[in-house]
């Protein structure tokens, strides 16, 4: 797929280095930071019991719920995409959306409902309906691009249905899942919210302690330790062959699916998928709406819906605009010029992922304040481009894969016509890579919707959004009031979940690459 | 005119007051939420370009650490005049505003109230191993810090901690409105709180749904604080004068009976006003004495919450 350009690439180079440099931004401020405090000193302050016991809470959440989403978001994807499942389109859409819903939004829907919601319980609960359809949205399109044909052939050679299933359907989806897996872990290590009002503390939250105590030196070191915590998931992802390249299964025809019928287990698949919807969506919406109605006396008066949504898509388009545009060169660089140093600087932008919002935030306050004069000090650009950071492995893995699938060839043609670079890449290239883009549109729009703690530092002042509303409300227990937002929250995000799903859902049968979470 | 306020107490307190001042004075407030150790560190990195004109806080010690930076402009004289001195800043750089008080909630069905200590001590006694509710990382306990370690001097203090510690096992909390909510859903027996935000629950999820009450330390106990909520200006503000009218207007008469009104709950202590609440009278309290001057930047028991790894 991938040729080797003859043409050295370095504008592509020189911009996605541009990128990359904004994206080590925060961990620049974090090592600044840790050696102000001293070298001796941080590593007094990691050295310590307190950082055993949150690490302990933050692998075992991290494995449990990595699996969990594996298993349920694999079977989701496989009874969507391979069986005779009725109803499928339906609920191609509907196990997508709960990813739409705020971490935050989930565990106070779940948490209001039942004290047994809370700790390490509460939070693997939560956390895998929040985060399942990263892994469902990247095996449901592998699976939808593989060749079914390999299935029948196994059969016919007498495997049993267990058996092709785990030799050949997983096999086929391996690198989608462990890419989806990589998505989860980044995420939950960077969770905050959910794990807040659930009582479970990580290194997350722990850092958002920290950093609520004026001498930040410990948030610091703790952070410190987190993105080595993530260096390790990435390089467990990389062993484990989730780096590797898709090869092409079936250069020819492709067989026509035979879906399997589920026959007599169709009740029960049904009653699963139920079950996962009304958990993962139901009981968000449902106790929202309870509130609504049985909340008490509305001491906060704050931000109006309307000027709240107008922020939160006013700021989350943006950051959709600017991630998709920073992933542009990254992606095109890394998969038409493959090589060392192109997969290095990929694989650091993936780092940002499992850095919490506050310190992203916090690096490009320090930034601003420090070296630029205060410009663009809590204004709304600054907020933007933290999203932006924040997100951009999001926009890469979609804009990534397009790129991958849309033949170098049309490029070249219009190259040997004589048309110049820069109108190739307007007239050829970004036609090719649309669906990508758009789909890596819609992920960073969604996951900016939601976000919370960048807000909280960088939002202009007086500004509110949907999240900042809702966190405020639900800080003071005013669940009638913070209902409503939660509520916008998830109508604002339903749409391009909805596009996303649909997305996935219409991508070509045949010469599928694999969507987000998976690198050619 | 427009005056910046980096807003550390909370939204409800400072929404009704805000709305005053804009009527009253024509100055508009533009407000930013966050926790006050959240702007405290904002502004020492902002140094002379800090666009904060005002800064309010739930606590005394915010204020004098930003003091103790030399960060903060003198405060009128006549505005200091309204509130008793010993809630105002011992320099003048901050007026005290409000007060609350720690008290201890409690869940009846899960502790009795003739079980539950009255000295802040017994809070360390293996007795209610795995009944106590703790907000370490929370500015209100700090102040309890401090004042066990004034009291009993260093060793004592971390003795205690640690007692505390093992009382509280995983039911650690970010914030007291979430110690209020898991005591009062039955998740654990009691916490230390500061008094408001057991009202300001029963204000919000209404009198049916509460099933947990409050308790008084021993009169003068360190336990049983005072907890002062000020304000102070920015020495780097461009904006003095319409500054020093909001710190006036907030311990004036008229923003005393705000606070006074307000479900926010908190101790009106200028001006002559008293709550009209129905709680606890506010000459009735019987607090231990130390004051806003001994309780300083709060440092002190952070270095000691480290040491017993609670932060």
């Amino acid at each position: 797929m991938a040729t080797r350009s003859a043409r050295r690439p370095k504008v592509l180079l020189a911009a996605s280095l541009l990128v990359v440099a904004v994206l080590v931004l925060p961990l620049a401020f974090l090592l600044t930071e840790a050696d102000g405090a001293g070298v001796s000193n941080v590593w007094h302050l990691i050295w310590r019991s307190l950082t055993a016991s949150l690490l302990w809470n933050t692998v075992r959440l991290t494995f449990v719920v990595t699996a969990l989403c594996a298993v349920i978001g694999t079977l989701a994807a496989y009874g969507v995409e391979r069986t005779d499942l009725p109803g499928r389109s339906i609920w191609a859409v509907l196990v997508v959306v709960p990813f739409a819903i705020p971490d935050f939004v989930v565990s106070f829907g779940w948490s209001s409902l039942s004290t047994w919601v809370q700790g390490f319980r509460g939070a693997v609960l939560v956390m895998t309906l929040a985060v399942y359809p990263l892994v469902y949205l990247p095996v449901a399109a592998s699976l939808r691009g593989a060749d079914p044909g390999q299935e029948e052939i196994a059969r016919s050679l007498g495997a049993s249905r267990l058996k092709t299933f785990f030799r050949i359907t997983l096999g086929q989806a391996r690198r989608a899942i462990l890419g989806g897996c990589l998505l989860v872990a980044l995420v939950i290590l960077a969770e905050y919210g959910a794990f807040e009002i659930l009582g479970f503390p990580t290194f997350t939250t722990e850092i958002f302690t920290e950093f609520n105590i004026v001498d930040t030196s410990v948030a610091c070191a703790l952070s410190l330790v987190l993105v080595l915590l993530s260096l390790v998931v990435l390089a467990g992802e990389s062993a484990s062959g989730g780096g590797g390249r898709v090869s092409h299964t079936g250069p020819g025809a492709q067989r026509v699916l035979t879906r399997r019928r589920l026959g007599r287990a169709r009740p029960p698949v049904l009653a699963g998928y139920a079950l996962l919807v009304a958990a993962a969506l139901g009981v968000p919406i449902g106790s929202s709406v309870y509130w609504i109605f049985a909340g008490g006396a509305h001491s906060l008066t704050g931000a109006s819906l309307g000027s709240a949504a107008l922020h939160t898509a006013g700021y989350s388009l943006g950051a959709a605009l600017v991630a998709t545009t920073m992933a542009l060169p990254v992606a095109l660089l890394v998969a038409r010029h493959p090589g060392r140093l192109h997969l290095f600087l990929e694989r650091t932008t993936f780092l940002v992922l499992a850095m919490p919002g506050i310190v992203v935030a916090l690096a490009l306050s320090y930034f601003t304040t420090h070296y630029a004069n205060s410009f663009g000090y809590q204004t709304a650009p600054l907020l933007i481009l933290a999203y932006s950071i924040m997100f951009f492995p999001l926009a890469l893995v979609c804009v990534r894969a397009s790129v991958a699938q849309s033949s170098l060839s049309l490029e070249e043609v219009a190259g040997s016509l004589g048309v110049r670079r820069f109108p190739t890449l307007v007239r050829v290239t970004l036609p090719l890579v649309a669906p990508g883009v758009a789909a890596g549109f819609c992920l960073v729009f969604l996951s900016a919707v939601t976000e919370l703690t960048a807000t909280l530092i960088l939002i202009p002042t007086s500004a509110e959004t949907l999240a900042t509303q809702f966190w405020a409300y639900q800080q003071n227990l005013s669940y009638g009031q913070a209902a409503p937002f939660a509520l916008v929250i998830i109508a604002v995000a339903a749409v391009p979940s909805y596009v996303l799903g649909r997305f996935f859902d219409r991508l070509p049968r045949r010469g599928l690459a694999p969507g987000p979470g998976v690198r050619t | 005119m427009t005056i910046t306020l980096y807003n550390g107490q909370h939204v409800q307190t400072t929404e009704a007051l805000v709305a005053a001042f804009e009527k009253a004075t024509g100055i508009h407030v533009a407000v930013r939420n966050d926790d006050e150790d959240v702007f405290d560190a904002e502004i020492v990195a902002e140094g002379p370009r800090s666009p904060a004109d005002v800064v309010f806080t739930e606590n005394s010690p915010a204020l004098e650490y930003l003091q103790a930076r030399g960060l903060l402009a003198p405060v009128d004289r006549a505005t200091l005049g309204h509130t008793p001195t010993r809630f105002d800043s011992p320099q003048g750089d901050w007026v005290g505003v409000s007060a609350r008080v720690s008290v201890l909630i409690y869940n009846p069905s899960l502790i009795k109230k003739s079980a539950l200590p009255t000295h802040v001590l017994e809070l360390a006694d293996p007795r209610y191993r795995g009944e106590l509710a703790l907000a370490a990382g929370e500015t209100d306990f700090q102040p309890i810090v401090t004042s066990v370690l004034r009291t009993y001097g260093r060793d004592a203090a971390l003795k205690w901690l640690n007692g505390v510690k093992a009382n509280a096992g995983s039911h650690v909390y970010p914030d007291n409105e979430t110690i209020s909510e898991v005591v009062n859903r039955g998740i654990v027996a009691f916490g230390v709180v500061n008094q408001y935000y057991w009202y300001r629950m029963r204000a919000e999820i209404g009198a049916s749904d509460m099933h947990s009450r409050i308790a008084y330390f021993a009169p003068r106990d360190p336990g049983y604080v005072l907890d002062i909520s000020g304000a102070g200006i920015l020495r780097s503000s461009r904006h003095k004068a319409a500054s020093q009218r909001f710190l006036a207007f907030l311990v004036s008469a008229k923003g005393q009976e705000i606070i006074a009104h307000s479900i926010s709950f908190e101790y009106p202590i200028a001006s002559g006003v008293t709550t009209v609440q129905p709680e606890t009278p506010f000459d009735e309290l019987r607090p231990n004495p130390i004051d806003v001057g001994e309780l300083g930047t709060g440092s002190l028991a952070v270095t000691l919450l480290r040491d017993v790894q609670l932060l």
